[in-house]
């Protein structure tokens, strides 16, 4: 929700990045206020992935210039499990598979570690049961789930509301959900989509990487960026998504050669 | 390595058999006999012997090679924590001697365990088709050595259509250094029948000595036996082990094998579905770090039809140490409608870490359903990635996935405390990892 009076978030200033020498990012510049939600939107290949694993801090993206503001403070700086405690998410187009590992240790480590950093106390396995399992009803999981191995033998749509509980035990400030929506029958994406709004408000913020206007729907984004060659070459407000869906990307592209045309 | 260095310390080794040890039963006494024979014609082997291409075993011989002269008195209050709640029955060896006074039997439901010293005059009879006649020690010299020095052992016969709920312990603990101690295990399951047995190696320290043992498995028609193997000797010791398990119509064997521990541990797990529908599950895993050397040697023979056989091997290997994997699968000509799958996954947690692993399928019937496969890599660094952005530090991120890693095949073992001792040493393991 936009608020005249929050502060700003995130601040990203003219960010380059590539990877294995490619340049892939060419100077986004972009601020997201707390209570805001972002979509970013683009063809493949357009960088919106890329841009979502550099603010979680992926070591296979050099960040070549550019700054990045988290909070006011240099989240470039910032080792990935540091930004993680201080309040990045990224919810994974791929989550990974852990065989061997419970779902439920694996959960429990990961919030206590970041609870520890922020100064909380850890919870023990049953005090952990307990706030999980009030978490799972938000994402209508089914309590085995905490039972059986990291995201092995999950379907698709099992794995993406695996990550947004996550999202949920660990309350980040910014929530990046890169192409959360992707694989997703239409009730698992309603549930999804559900539970991320219950966790949006005024006290974090939200980037939503996606390539369809369909996870727009249900949750609704305050700016629609459209992302191309590594630049956010539009930014409008809910309404560009659905204007994308029904003109699809190829008019944004021709609008923004003309445009550059127009400036040579 | 020479031949000459390696008869030198046969000689040795026969000087310190007891001549008068001549048994009261003909046929063990006799088994002894050829078992001597065949040492004095047998050699060490050497890396040049196709079995032993990896694994230089000549360190063993600079280990004087004596059996323990002496008994170490332990009390119970020492080992203790080294007993499994659930076993009702614990068969313990001091030094490859058996401790009457550490031990505890119960005869639930006609089962006839104990040491075998003590069994031989009641149970000759049955224990005699069986004793030696699994683990050929024609052309294996370290079987061989262990039935040449063949005084006494676990015995387990369980009688037919009993089911033994609580595991059976068979605890052998290396108390002295510079000694070789020849354990053997017997098994035998009658039709019918059920049992789970732990064969558990540990040390009371780290010092250098030789355990070469031989397990023997017999599982009748419809019985099923759950074998669990845990090698946790010191980091200085050497582990020869020859185990064979032999399985009748419909027998189940489900094996897990755990190397942990010796500086040098060679392990030889021959199974032979011997009768139509038999079925084994052979697991294993070695967990080694610094100059260790683990080298696991399998031989799954389908000899009858519809055969089933599930194996899956995994190594965790850090410093520089060198795991080794050959497994072999046999199906014979008429073995049709076997099912078998073989995997080898092995993690290397350093540039030095060496893993060398040969699946083997060797298929001589045309109606069967076999699958095989190795994977030799490195953590993933998209999975540390994924750990690293739910807040995990790098250590804790490498160490949760070198545990899962592991972790796969402890969940497997059907003994709680035993699942739980060794997911402990598994993050004892990772923990001791350097970042």
């Amino acid at each position: 929700m936009i608020n005249q009076n929050s502060k700003p978030l995130l601040e990203v200033q003219g960010l380059h990045a590539t990877v294995n020498g490619v340049a892939i990012l060419k100077g986004i510049d972009l601020t997201i206020n707390y209570g805001e939600i972002h979509a970013i939107m683009g063809v493949n290949g357009s960088g919106k992935s890329t841009f979502a694993k550099v603010l979680a801090g992926h070591a296979a993206y050099q960040v070549t210039a550019g700054n990045v503001l988290f909070d006011g403070k240099d989240l470039l700086a910032l080792a990935p499990e540091q930004r993680a405690r201080t309040g990045v998410f990224l919810a994974f187009q791929y989550p990974i598979e852990i065989p061997g590992v419970a779902n439920s240790q694996f959960l429990r480590l990961a919030y206590n570690t970041v609870q520890t950093q922020r100064g909380k106390d850890e919870l023990d396995p049953l005090e952990f049961d307990d706030f999980v399992r009030e978490k799972m009803k938000l994402l209508e999981m089914n309590p085995d789930f905490l039972d059986r191995s990291v995201n092995e033998g999950f379907s698709g749509g099992e794995k993406k509301r695996n990550e947004i509980l996550q999202m949920a035990l660990l309350e980040p400030r910014l929530n990046i959900l890169d192409e959360t929506d992707s694989g997703l029958d239409i009730d698992a994406l309603r549930i999804v989509a559900n539970g991320v709004n219950q966790i949006t408000n005024n006290d974090n913020a939200t980037i939503l990487v996606t390539h369809y206007q369909r996870l727009l729907n249900y949750i609704v984004p305050d700016y629609v960026h459209v992302m191309e060659s590594g630049r956010i070459v539009k930014t409008g407000g809910k309404e560009l998504a659905l204007e994308l869906e029904t003109r699809g990307y190829d008019w944004i592209s021709a609008e923004n050669s003309a445009t550059e045309g127009a400036v040579l | 390595m020479s031949e000459v260095v390696s008869n030198h310390y046969l000689d040795d080794l026969l000087k310190t058999y007891p001549q008068h040890s001549t048994s009261a039963l003909p046929w063990l006494s006799q088994l002894r006999t050829e078992a001597v024979d065949r040492v004095n014609a047998l050699k060490m082997p050497t890396t040049r012997d196709e079995e032993w291409r990896f694994t230089d075993i000549s360190p063993l011989t600079e280990v004087p090679c004596q059996p323990a002269q002496t008994m170490a008195q332990l009390q119970p209050a020492e080992i203790k924590h080294h007993y499994l709640q659930e076993a009702a029955t614990r068969l313990v060896f001091i030094d490859g001697q058996y401790a009457p006074a550490l031990s505890a039997i119960s005869n639930e439901s006609g089962i006839v365990v104990g040491n075998l010293s003590t069994l031989l005059t009641s149970y000759s009879a049955k224990i005699a088709p069986h004793l030696g006649r699994y683990v050929s020690f024609n052309d294996n010299i370290f079987a061989a050595l262990n039935a040449a020095f063949l005084h006494d052992g676990a015995v387990i016969i369980v009688p037919r259509d009993t089911s033994i709920a609580p595991p059976i312990h068979l605890l052998f603990i290396a108390t002295q250094k510079e000694v070789t101690s020849y354990p053997r295990c017997l098994i035998i399951a009658e039709p019918g029948s059920q049992v789970t047995v732990v064969e558990d190696y540990i040390a009371r320290h780290e010092e250098p000595y030789v355990t070469n043992s031989v397990t023997e498995v017999s599982v009748a028609d419809n019985a099923h036996v759950n074998h669990i193997r845990l090698q946790r000797d010191s980091r200085q010791a050497f582990h020869v082990a020859n185990c064979t398990a032999t399985l009748a119509h419909a027998g189940n064997f489900q094996s897990i094998n755990v190397a942990l521990g010796a500086r040098i541990s060679r392990c030889n797990l021959n199974i032979q579905l011997a009768s139509e529908g038999a079925e084994c599950t052979v697991n294993g895993l070695a967990l080694i770090k610094k100059q260790q050397l683990a080298d696991t040697h399998t031989f799954i023979d389908h000899i009858k039809p519809n055969g089933t056989s599930r194996q899956l091997h995994k190594c965790i290997v850090d410093g520089a140490a060198h795991a080794v994997f050959n497994g072999k699968i046999m199906v014979r000509p008429n073995a049709q409608q076997t099912d078998s799958s073989q995997t080898s996954r092995n993690l290397l947690l350093t540039g030095q870490a060496q893993v060398n692993t040969k699946p083997q399928l060797e298929i001589f019937a045309d109606d069967v359903k076999c699958a095989h496969g190795a994977t030799v890599g490195q953590l993933d660094p998209e999975e540390i990635f994924y750990l690293k952005s739910r807040g995990l530090s790098e250590l804790a991120a490498r160490n949760l996935l070198t545990y899962a890693f592991g972790a796969e095949i402890i969940d497997r073992i059907p003994v709680i405390s035993v699942k739980n001792q060794l997911e402990k040493a598994v993050l004892e393991y990772t923990q001791s990892l350097e970042s």
